[in-house]
């Protein structure tokens, strides 16, 4: 086991794992922040997505110990007090329907967000390729990320 | 008065979980003292289990109990949504690849997956095996079910589990103009929900049991575990969270026996999570060839249909074999053909068992009615669109003897695909166009129950035992329940997804919930009315026919109040409550081949543009559209988000998806990099989704069923695209770039 001080969500945590751990699982397993979710496990599906220092990364692929003092945000961190603008446009747009898939979205929309103002739509898209949702909303995700854009 | 709630798209209920991550899937619900379960799989498909030596697993560090055949109760139980054929773990021998033979438990997922591998199996791979249609069908091949297990069956010396035969008028004697005859395939597929299955048991109170599960039908898993635990039904609560997608994949029961029994056998909770890959060898969709040859009179008549299907369902048939009979059954599509003759065969297979998906075998069917008449419309110099109107029927028509007749204006839809894709005008350079028809029954038989209670505050809770797997049921029914009761919509608490906490529903399938569910729930509703009229006419001393309660306001001669505003009087001084049960039957017909009339259709039609490049043969959709016949759109927004999304899902089994076996039957392509899903980049340019609404559906307000049809005739359309595009015929599926680079240079 090593310990490791990790900064989530603008806290500072620190954790006891085995050496080999992915953040994905010490988010989910240790710190219980379940939001980033767990499905290829091979940097493929986008499911959990994290943002450290401004980029989003696929959690299942980074060592927990390789993020040592690196800002990490998950979907819990986005927007602690209340719902932010990009959020309220999914609600708008129906851009979460089953839902697994969407804190990886919204991660990746706002880590894309924060580094292009104002994109257009083939923009959007390419951006959140790696993002796979099989109930398909992708046009309302596309849709609300094109809104909240505006609105910023 | 407030606007109504039929036709609004209020936010999603449950959908600010969904945006702050709040929202638990059972993978996200840790239970205190949990164990975790790795299940021990073969590398090969088929082969005989000589045995299964456990020590050095038994002895790893944090290992707690090694599972195997012998752990379990003998004979092995067997389950089945259809036919008991399912094995709790491999019985002797694998019949597809990842059947798990054992399942190790220990204290941390890592230590249940470093021990599974120390599981020393020793097994003979066996030499052959049914892989494909055509091993099915060869009297030579072994056969992957024991005889044993279906005893008086003449079949059961084969591997054809069963053949379906339906038609009407006679074949043999009709006489066509031109005949279409072409054999089309469709691939193995799997439902890929973003949410890998998820499992978890504990003992119960007072010697019962816990489930967790992604399942869809509650209820039905309740049962299942009940008879194999030896459970009362009252024992067994199976929690249900909203599942993470479910596409058919998580209707039926899979490993929750396993994990239960665990979960008894040692006293503590258990937890079984599925890698995207072992989902693979879990769930997915019957792959298809079928052999279709429709006749046909020179103006597009249509003369005859003569269906020949084999669909390939697996090594057990979990609900394939319904799959099959159901989809086949309205092979012909909906037109008025007077001559019909179906024969469709269900195999076994040592393949991962089939199960429901999105469409339930339509998607299939109508690929290869859809392309043949395509074929023929081109050959006689008929418009498609036209064809296609020339043998709709009209609403009311039997158009299958004995069936439900057509419930909608149908040609409406064909119409408006038709005029939304501007039909008739001009392509860009190497564009093509395309156009198809798909048609679904919805339910055969249904039983759903729904309680509601209009609390005190004039806010309200709906009990519901539907899953919402992204489908939006929550929200349908909290909208329902806004309208009928005039109970603000987010003031409407939605309780599903618990056996103890709901009353039963037969389940989450066939696009039924908005009709059946809604039915009941509308009932319950009607029930809470009559009795606050009874309230209130008690109260104000009128005759109960001068009091009115309807659209949310209490109506009587001098004044009209809202419901809400009314309650605390007509509840008297004690308060309360006022409770509605409501129940909506589907008896169906044993008579019927499918045990019923479909209670509705769905009809949907597609239409595409696209553009094929000349050197790659790589397809752009630049534009596609999606009308449905939908009877009354409840929600708007959901509705198009259901129509979109399933015809992207059948976008992909159009143009990428495939599961690849070896020789021996191993899947090549599990999970993510090898098995390409559609991405935001792949998806069409420009989407159009619309719906035809004529209040015509058997549910509240009139709707109809509507999450499948989206991608009933997607295939189709895509393939009469390319032709028009290409001069290729293309009768397989995925339309791959490559299959179109070959065809081309087979051409030349």
């Amino acid at each position: 086991m090593i310990s490791l001080q990790l900064e989530v969500n603008g806290r500072s945590r620190t954790v006891e794992v085995p050496p080999g751990s992915f953040l994905l699982e010490v988010l989910r397993d240790t710190l219980e922040l379940t939001g980033p979710k767990e499905c290829c496990l091979e940097g493929e599906c986008g499911a959990c997505t994290v943002i450290i220092d401004g980029v989003s990364i696929n959690s299942c692929l980074v060592l927990a110990a390789e993020v040592v003092g690196a800002e990490i945000t998950t979907i819990e961190g986005l927007s602690p007090n209340g719902l932010s603008a990009l959020q309220v446009a999914f609600l708008d747009h129906a851009a979460a329907q089953c839902g697994y898939c969407i804190p990886g979205q919204l991660m990746a929309a706002r880590a894309f967000l924060d580094a292009h103002s104002s994109p257009t739509r083939a923009e959007v898209r390419e951006a959140l390729a790696g993002n796979l949702c099989r109930c398909a909303g992708y046009e309302q995700i596309t849709d609300a990320v094109l809104d909240a854009a505006g609105a910023q | 008065m407030r606007d109504s709630m039929i036709g609004a798209s209020p936010h999603r209920v449950g959908g600010v979980d969904r945006v702050t991550g709040a929202q638990k899937y059972v993978a996200d619900i840790q239970l205190e003292d949990v164990l975790h379960i790795k299940l021990v799989t073969l590398d090969v498909a088929r082969a005989r289990i000589r045995a299964i030596d456990t020590a050095k697993a038994s002895q790893a560090a944090e290992v707690v109990a090694v599972i195997t055949p012998d752990d379990l109760p003998s004979p092995m139980p067997r389950f089945g949504p259809q036919f008991a054929d399912r094995p709790i773990l491999a019985v002797g021998e694998t019949k597809f690849h990842g059947e798990p033979v054992a399942a190790v438990v220990a204290e941390t997922p890592e230590a249940a997956a470093r021990a599974a591998k120390l599981v020393n199996v020793d097994f003979e791979p066996l030499e052959g095996g049914v892989f494909s249609v055509s091993d099915a069908l060869n009297n030579a091949s072994p056969l992957v079910q024991d005889p044993g297990l279906r005893p008086g069956d003449p079949l059961a010396e084969s591997n054809v589990f069963r053949e379906h035969q339906y038609g009407w008028g006679h074949i043999d004697d009709s006489t066509a103009d031109l005949i279409v005859d072409n054999r089309y395939s469709f691939p193995m597929i799997t439902q890929f929900a973003i949410e890998p299955h998820a499992f978890m048991a504990a003992p119960g109170d007072q010697g019962g049991i816990e489930v967790w599960s992604s399942v869809q039908h509650p209820f039905l898993l309740q049962k299942v575990l009940g008879g194999i635990l030896d459970l009362p039904l009252s024992r067994v609560r199976v929690h249900a969270p909203d599942p993470g997608g479910g596409f058919g994949g998580k209707q039926n029961p899979k490993h929750e026996p396993l994990v239960a029994l665990i979960a008894m056998r040692t006293g503590r909770p258990a937890r079984l999570v599925l890698t995207l890959g072992e989902t693979f060898q879990t769930v997915r969709r019957t792959s298809a060839e079928i052999r279709f040859r429709s006749g046909f009179k020179s103006d597009g008549t249509l003369v005859f249909q003569d269906v020949e299907s084999d669909f390939l369902m697996g090594a057990y048939v979990d609900i394939a074999d319904r799959v099959v009979g159901k989809s086949n059954y309205l092979a012909a599509g909906p037109y008025r053909v007077p001559n019909v003759r179906i024969v469709a065969r269900g195999l076994l297979s040592h393949t991962t068992p089939s199960t429901a998906m999105r469409g339930f075998g339509i998607p299939q069917l109508s690929w290869a009615r859809e392309s043949n008449i395509d074929q023929a419309a081109r050959e006689l110099g008929v418009d498609r669109v036209q064809m296609r109107l020339i043998n709709l029927p009209e609403r009311g028509e039997e158009f299958i003897p004995g069936e439900t007749p057509a419930d909608g204006e149908w040609a409406e839809a064909v119409e408006k695909a038709a005029q939304l894709i501007d039909w008739g005008s001009s392509l860009p350079e190497g564009g093509g166009r395309g156009f198809a028809v798909g048609l679904k029954s919805g339910p055969t038989t249904g039983l759903s129950y729904s309680t509601v209670r209009l609390l005190a505050d004039g806010s309200a809770v709906v009990y519901a035992g539907t899953s919402d797997m992204g489908q939006g049921a929550r929200t349908i029914f909290a909208q329902l329940v806004a309208e009928e009761l005039g109970v603000e919509f987010d003031q409407v608490s939605v309780v599903m997804g618990d056996t103890s906490r709901v009353p039963y529903d037969q389940q989450t399938s066939a696009s039924r919930s908005s009709v059946l569910m809604g039915n009941a729930i509308y009932r319950a509703c009607g029930e809470i009315r009559s009795k606050l009229r009874t309230l209130v006419s008690k109260q104000t001393g009128l005759e109960p026919s001068l009091v009115l309660v309807e659209q949310g306001q209490v109506r009587l001669p001098d004044r009209e109040v809202p419901i809400r505003e009314a309650l605390p009087e007509a509840l008297g001084r004690l308060g309360g409550e006022i409770i509605g049960n409501g129940e909506m039957r589907v008896e169906g017909d044993p008579e019927h081949p499918l045990g019923g009339k479909a209670v509705f259709f769905e009809l949907h039609v597609a239409a595409c543009d696209v553009k094929v490049d000349d050197e790659t043969g790589a397809i752009d959709i630049l534009r596609y559209v999606t009308v449905g016949d939908v009877g009354r759109s409840m929600n708007p927004r959901q509705v198009a988000g259901q129509d979109e999304g399933a015809a992207i899902m059948g976008l992909g089994h159009t143009l990428m998806e495939r599961m690849i076996l070896d020789e021996s039957g191993r899947i090549l392509n599990m999970g993510a990099v090898d098995y390409r899903i559609l991405t935001s980049m792949d998806v069409p340019i420009e989407m159009i989704s619309e719906s035809i609404e004529n209040a015509d559906g058997p549910g509240p307000f009139g709707i109809k069923g509507v999450s499948e049809g989206g991608l009933l005739a997607t295939s189709a359309a895509v393939g009469s695209a390319v032709t028009d595009a290409t001069d290729l015929l293309v009768r397989d599926l995925p339309i791959t770039p490559e299959r179109i680079w070959r065809a081309r240079r087979d051409q030349a």
